[in-house]
């Protein structure tokens, strides 16, 4: 028995995401009585591959080959449901980002298991396999029952934190029978070098209280000057002031950073949707009315344009104390 | 070449969610029901690249797993141009079982789209279980579909970026925002004309759900925002690092 996580790399490193996971299947092993072993597709070095044991895994199970260079869910699918069989796997962990939404049902149908996407807890009990998760996009939460012999889940991100556990991973390289890719990726657009938004621990979204694009130098310059990612509301991306990668809420990226700010963003119910796991929210606009208010844990009522300088001065500041 | 939309039939997205019969359900009553907002994304997309076809694409067809209470939300699909609709008879009782559901019905289409997710369970699920039930390739997060002669491009988003996928029939499209700029708006036209087309009722497959949703619970209410003065924006500086430990 083992409790199987599959760890996602990005270009030969893990990040947060990966560290996180070990550490809940880590809590999760510990109450079953059974170990972590992760499973690393593509060319990871073996002292990245160890690095996992440092939150619980004791073994990494490390597949490489040529047909997995890109991500195509069912090879991936395939390599997992073999290794989780070879491990006898009775929990399966996937993160709930792209790639995990991409495999995870997938891997359900192969393997006839159940699947939790999007849970915020460690199991609130095993016999029967219980755990919490977030329906109605945050508006409430359901406890989901799997009732198939192994069971998958992914993890919301964000919601479990790291947990150290120092253990020596063995690393054990293995050749896994990998079906033939009926896919064919023509071109990859990617940025370099920025903070993803799904990963930063620190976003500064502005919507339409400030106006124009023209005014978003500001809210770029918090975010660098936090080393965290810019977001904006459904509008602002609509009316192209911002790129559609910055959409946040219900209909965009569902985020749930460490601190959130909200720049003259209403807090319509399907903006909130998409941040309201955020653990700290801080929000200015010039209408005390505002929803987002009753979202917030700090707020300003006033005028972005002119808190926004103010805050960047504040904050430049403090660091310099 | 046959389009085949999976629609969910979900809360509209301002509903309060309230909970009934001792939190092992939620109320359904006074709730306003509508088509799951990528959904009719993806039927928006696929109307228009029939319209683009040239008459190569000749139906696009929208399916819903549900009872009869799922029909209006189903001829508002038909109103928004879809061709004919097909009502699987069943209560949905998880991902796994609505998509073994459509698997019945989605082999006989060529490109099968689904929402990246369902408002209301919010499991991203569907468009995925029912590729591997139907052994077919699926591409996910997909934020632009072009079809030029033979040739499907797809593209995906990934983190940090996006790709461009060519792939063959048949394929299920699991599609995101940015697939088309605005969902059509059903017109008075369209109305009336829906109400002629076909809706077909089939009776739903022997399928075993895997999970059971047995309770909800409704979140924490939230400790009050704490106001800070507009004239003194260092004050929320030394909040948001001495008392919320955050910068
Ligand atoms: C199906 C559906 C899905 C949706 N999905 C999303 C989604 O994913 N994400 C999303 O964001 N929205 C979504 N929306 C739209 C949502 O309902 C709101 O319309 C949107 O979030 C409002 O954006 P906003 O707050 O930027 O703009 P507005 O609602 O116009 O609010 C602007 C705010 O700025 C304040 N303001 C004005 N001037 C200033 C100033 N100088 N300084 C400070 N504040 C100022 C105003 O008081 C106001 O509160 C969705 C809607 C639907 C129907």
């Amino acid at each position: 028995m083992s409790v199987l996580v599959y760890t996602e790399n990005w270009d030969g490193k893990f990040k947060k995401l990966s560290f996180e996971l070990i550490s809940y299947a880590n809590e999760m092993a510990k109450q079953l009585g059974t170990e972590v072993i992760a499973l690393s597709i593509g060319n990871v070095e073996d002292v990245e591959l160890k690095s996992l044991g440092a939150y619980g895994a004791a073994k990494v199970v490390s597949v490489n080959d040529d047909k997995l260079a890109s991500l195509e869910n069912q090879p991936y699918a395939g390599v997992i449901a073999e290794v989780a069989a070879k491990e006898a796997a009775k929990v399966v962990l996937l993160a709930n980002n792209n790639a995990g939404k991409a495999i995870a049902p997938r891997l359900s149908v192969k393997m006839k298991a159940g699947v939790i996407a999007g849970a915020t807890e460690v199991p609130s009990s095993y016999d029967p396999f219980t755990v919490k998760k977030k329906v109605f996009t945050g508006k409430a939460l359901a406890n989901v029952v799997v009732k198939s012999d192994v069971k998958i889940v992914t993890l919301a991100q964000n919601s479990f934190g790291l947990v150290e556990d120092a253990k020596d991973a063995a690393v054990e390289a293995f050749d896994a029978s990998v079906e033939d890719v009926k896919t064919a990726v023509k071109e990859t657009n990617k940025v370099t070098g920025k903070v993803l938004l799904n990963d930063a621990e620190v976003v500064i979204a502005g919507g339409r209280g400030l106006k124009g694009p023209e005014n978003f130098g500001p809210v770029e310059e918090l975010a660098e000057l936090l080393g965290g990612a810019t977001a904006c509301s459904r509008p602002v991306s609509d009316e192209d002031w911002r790129p559609h990668s910055e959409h946040v809420g219900q209909t965009g990226k569902i985020i749930a950073p460490n601190l959130y700010f909200a720049f003259g963003i209403s807090g319509a119910i399907q903006h909130l949707g998409g941040v309201s796991s955020s653990k700290v929210i801080v929000a200015v606009n010039t209408d005390k009315d505002a929803p987002i208010f009753e979202a917030a844990d700090y707020g300003i009522i006033g005028d972005a344009q002119k808190i926004l300088p103010e805050l960047i001065d504040a904050i430049k500041a403090a660091k310099a104390e | 070449m046959k389009i085949l939309i999976c629609l969910s039939n979900v809360p509209d997205t301002t509903t309060k969610i309230k909970l009934a019969g001792d939190n092992s359900a939620v109320e359904k009553a006074g709730v306003q029901w509508i088509i799951n907002p990528w959904d009719e994304l993806a039927l928006t997309r696929a109307l228009e690249l029939k319209e683009a076809s040239g008459g190569a694409i000749t139906s696009v067809t929208v399916v819903t797993v549900g009872g009869a209470d799922v029909e209006p939300t189903m001829r508002k699909g038909l109103a928004i141009g879809a061709d004919d609709a097909i009502r699987i008879d069943a209560e949905p009782k998880d991902a796994y079982y609505v998509a073994a559901q459509i698997a019945e019905v989605a082999k006989d289409f060529d490109i099968v789209m689904t929402g990246i997710e369902s408002s209301d369970y919010n499991s991203s699920a569907v468009g995925g279980m029912l590729s591997e039930f139907l052994n077919v390739p699926s591409v996910s997060s997909v934020s632009k579909m072009e079809i030029e002669g033979g040739d499907i491009n797809v593209t995906r988003e990934i983190d940090g970026g996006s790709e461009i996928v060519n792939v063959a029939t048949p394929f299920v499209a699991i599609v995101q925002k940015g697939i088309t700029k605005e969902p059509r708006i059903p017109a008075m036209r369209g109305i009336m004309m829906a109400r002629k087309k076909p809706l077909n009722v089939v009776a739903a497959a022997e399928v075993e759900a895997l999970t059971e949703f047995v309770s909800y619970e409704l979140p924490a209410a939230k400790a009050a925002c704490k106001m800070v003065d507009a004239e003194n924006v260092s004050e929320l500086v030394s909040l948001l690092k001495n008392e919320a430990k955050v910068l």
